[in-house]
């Protein structure tokens, strides 16, 4: 077990140093932008002034190694700078932002991730037959249509035509958690859809893919009925694949769901996003950038490690 | 024929016909097979490669792989016709009245669960017994099988239970339920002679105990002779001649079987080493070596090799003989002593040799199908070491390989332009050795190049190779586990245990005694074709010291698991 602490702790610190890197590549990719800062913000009533004493305010008259180590130093803290635009803590506009968009995406994992599981299995045991051939067109119908298309189709059907569910999620403090399931539903099931067509057909190859295994063939001798074999003998060697594709999946559902946040207004991190893109609110965007590619980095970390706790070689070493 | 009667049949098969799915046209591997088997009879099934030996073994089983199909005959398992049978009503029958034994155990072992969860499944999926019941009698098979520490090994997963022994834990797996009848799919071809032994051994005494039939399927006539009651030779899907074991052994009456018996036969002079001085042209001076932060897996190795001398490295695996051969092409750079090239120290790491010195360590491997690049043709696989050895290129780089396949008896025109996949196993090697002789050697490392190939194919290799030796006067470090290879066409023998060399000199006096007990050991254990050979060793070795308790005993050290 300690073995697997030490690796995870070797990951971890891989993880911090990409994550160094990040910071520097989206500090300079901002610094890159065409125009002045100052002036951009100040927008056309700018006078040579009022644009000289806000960069002395923003500092920007440091060079720019200056300004990227005061920035990682106050990102380490927590404290992730001032909005260029409402001159609130980034930090306290990003909280709230990012933990519904935590939310929806726990939403919608709980969800997918089980029935994309379930539905791979199911096709794996059936394959080549007509239930494989339409779960594998519905579910690359409903990836390859843009999201925001899947959501107003969802909102046209679900809510335009027979009011089941509400077309805008928007959230007010107080409300119940049963409601906020509620006002969430269509979000949450246009990320299923978008999602499960990935997980499931890894899965659905993953589990294919060993069934020429020479164990699997020895099961089928020792006269398992097909679901036995699939699941019992094939699904507990095909995790490491799977695994790989649902981090992926989870670390979209947080970092790219913008479109699908603009289609039913929630207020979720990737329209704060957008937002402080248009209004070129560089803090917030820098921080932005920074959360996501952490997500992604323990994402991936949480993918590493449960591939190798589902391999028994490495769980159990000689 | 007298020990059966006709009214215990248990197996009746009658003009078995299979097909198999290839280039989108079904097309026949098995063309019309009888097979009578009786309770309590084990039949050896034996022949080469794509002979159907493992097809009828499955269809025993009413079972058609992937990509085959039963398309005629019928086949009858104790009154039941399992090719009219329902799925569900076949599927009902295996793991609890026909169980079937795998090549390799530990490809076939679940790596995902423990031996025992893996052994207790059949009966308990049956109702046969209760899952506490069932792990009690599976230690208790452990046991009989003689396997270590039966009441504690069965909760280890498969990579961690050496070959020979995970062997033993099939046999006990198909023991489960009690079958009437237990199909051996080659259950001892991936082992060690030594760990062989003991499976053997196993095998006969537990069918014996619970009058178990049997189909034991394999390519040694050897093995067969030792388990089988009647032995039915097949080739190419139809059945060449059938008897009972001591009558095929000794009077054979079709030419193919008679092939079959007389293959060992191929033998060269044996060659001394030049007396004038020559320098050996390979020689390895105390090499320790160990893989990135291992054990030592080479302890203080050395031997020489002289010019046009074939000099074979044997062992079992895990003694270091492959790790050897990285040592020597430079692949794997040894910690302590080095290796001479003509009396000149060579470099540790191959990326620092010379061009010249490359060029003479070339190696052929065991695998030819997975050494050659399936997607390259062969013009290119034995044209590219030509051209960066010798710089040769247009019409003087097709005139050399052509040449080159001239050497291996492969027709140029017809092979030039082809895949690697198009070709037999026997074909793919030839390219392998053509591929080393591009190079231009002096000295070729050919590791275990037979073992994978039939005997008969095998034997052309040999011959090859023992012929482009004369030619062009190679010398070869021959690295195998077989006995019988070292004994056609070595000159001198190298005889390696745990990274160890433990005895090493001219072919003849190795095969004479007093041997040092290890050497004792590896060649007592090759199976003979006497039918009482097994028998024999055991009584005089006793039943407990043999296999890998027998190299722990004879050794004092233990012996590395293989993986």
């Amino acid at each position: 077990m300690s073995d697997i602490f030490k690796l995870v702790m070797k990951r971890l610190g891989l993880g911090l140093v990409t994550l160094l890197v990040v910071s520097i590549l989206i500090f300079f990719a901002v610094e890159l932008l065409p125009g002045d800062i100052a002036q951009a913000v100040l927008g056309q009533g700018a006078t040579e002034e009022t644009v000289a004493t806000l960069r002395e305010r923003m500092g920007l008259n440091d060079p720019a190694i200056v300004r990227y180590l005061d920035w990682l130093g106050g990102a380490v803290r927590g404290d992730f700078g001032v909005s260029l635009i409402s001159g609130g803590s980034v930090g306290d506009a990003i909280t709230q932002r990012f933990l519904n968009t935590l939310f929806l995406a726990t939403y919608a994992a709980v969800i997918a991730v089980p029935f994309a599981i379930v539905l791979g299995v199911l096709v794996a045991l059936m394959r080549d037959t007509l239930f494989d051939r339409a779960a594998n067109i519905l579910t690359l119908t409903s990836i390859s249509s843009p999201e925001f298309f899947l959501g107003y189709v969802l909102i046209l059907y679900l809510s335009v035509k027979t009011g089941w569910f509400p077309a805008i999620s928007s959230l007010s403090a107080g409300m119940s958690f049963g409601e906020l399931l509620e006002r969430t539903f269509l979000p949450a099931l246009t990320l299923v859809l978008v999602v499960t067509a990935h997980m499931m057909r890894m899965t659905r190859a993953a589990i294919i893919n060993l069934l020429a295994s020479p164990y699997i063939e020895m099961a089928r001798l020792k006269g398992m009925p097909p679901w036995k074999v699939i699941v019992k003998h094939a699904l507990p060697n095909a995790w490491a694949p799977i695994i790989n594709v649902v981090a992926l999946n989870l670390a979209y559902l947080i970092t790219g769901v913008v479109l699908v946040e603009v289609v039913f207004v929630y207020p979720g991190i990737g329209q704060l996003l957008v937002d402080a893109v248009a209004k070129r609110d560089f803090p917030i965007v820098q921080a932005c950038c920074l959360i996501f590619a952490a997500t992604f980095i323990l994402l991936n970390l949480a993918a590493d490690v449960g591939s190798i706790l589902t391999n028994p070689r490495l769980r159990h070493p000689k | 024929m007298g020990r059966f009667s006709d009214k215990d049949v248990l197996l009746d098969i009658e003009d078995l016909r299979i097909e198999g799915y290839s280039d989108e046209t079904w097309v026949p591997i098995i063309k019309g097979v009888d097979l009578k088997l009786h309770r309590g009879e084990v039949m050896g099934l034996i022949g080469e490669s794509g002979a159907g030996k493992s097809t009828i073994g499955a269809a025993a089983m009413g079972y058609a792989r992937d990509g085959t199909r039963i398309s005629g005959g019928s086949i009858e398992f104790d009154g039941m016709e399992l090719t009219t049978a329902s799925e569900g009503e076949r599927r009902a029958l295996r793991g609890s009245r026909i169980a079937y034994v795998a090549q390799s155990a530990a490809a076939s072992f679940n790596p995902a669960h423990k031996i025992i969860d893996q052994h207790t499944e059949a009966p308990v999926h049956y109702r046969i017994k209760k899952r506490m019941e069932a792990q009690e009698d599976a230690k208790e098979l452990y046991e009989r099988l003689r396997l270590p520490n039966p009441q504690e090994i069965g909760f280890r997963y498969p990579h961690q239970v050496s070959g020979g022994q995970l062997q033993r834990a099939m046999t006990a797996m198909a023991m489960s339920c009690r079958p009437d009848l237990i199909i051996f799919d080659e259950p001892t071809t991936a082992l060690d002679v030594t760990t062989q032994i003991e499976v053997l051994a196993a095998i006969r005494d537990i069918v014996d105990q619970f009058n178990t039939a049997a189909i034991y399927i394999t390519h040694d006539l050897a093995v067969v002779a030792q388990m089988a009651d009647t032995i039915k030779v097949l080739l190419k899907g139809e059945e060449v001649e059938q008897a009972s074991t001591d009558r095929m052994l000794s009077d054979p009456q079709e030419d193919y079987t008679k092939s079959l018996w007389a293959v060992r036969s191929f033998k060269r002079p044996q060659k001394a080493r030049p007396t004038d001085g020559t320098k050996p042209i390979i020689s390895v001076r105390g090499v320790d070596a160990s893989y990135t932060g291992g054990d030592k897996v080479l302890d203080d190795v050395s031997f020489d090799i002289y010019p046009g001398m074939t000099v074979a490295v044997v062992g079992e695996s895990g003694s270091g003989k492959s790790t050897t051969a990285r040592v020597i092409t430079g692949l794997l750079p040894p910690s302590k002593g080095d290796v001479l090239l003509n009396g000149e120290p060579l470099p540790p790491k191959y990326t620092n040799r010379t061009r010249d010195q490359l060029r003479q360590a070339q190696m052929i491997y065991q695998m030819a199908d997975t050494a050659l690049n399936p997607k390259v043709r062969i013009r290119e696989i034995i044209g590219r070491p030509a051209q960066f050895y010798s710089g040769l290129k247009g019409p003087a780089l097709k005139q050399r390989v052509d040449e080159l396949l001239d050497l291996i008896e492969l027709e140029p025109s017809k092979y030039y332009n082809r895949y690697p996949p198009e070709l037999s196993g026997g074909q793919k090697q030839r390219i392998g050795i053509a591929r080393a002789l591009a190079a231009e050697p002096d000295f070729i490392i050919c590791d275990e190049v037979t073992s994978a190939l039939d005997q008969l194919v095998a034997e052309g290799i040999l011959k090859l190779l023992d012929r482009l030796q004369r030619e062009l006067n190679l010398a070869y470090m021959f690295i195998t586990h077989d006995l019988a290879t070292v004994r056609s066409i070595a000159d001198e023998v190298v005889v390696m245990q745990n990274g160890r060399v433990v005895e090493q000199g001219p072919k003849d006096q190795m095969f004479t005694p007093p041997h040092h007990p290890y050497t004792d050991l590896l060649l007592s254990s090759v199976p003979e074709m006497d039918p009482n050979w097994l028998t024999t060793l055991l009584e005089e070795r006793g039943v407990d010291n043999i296999g890998e308790a027998g190299s722990e005993t004879k050794d004092g050290s233990e012996k590395t698991q293989s993986a």
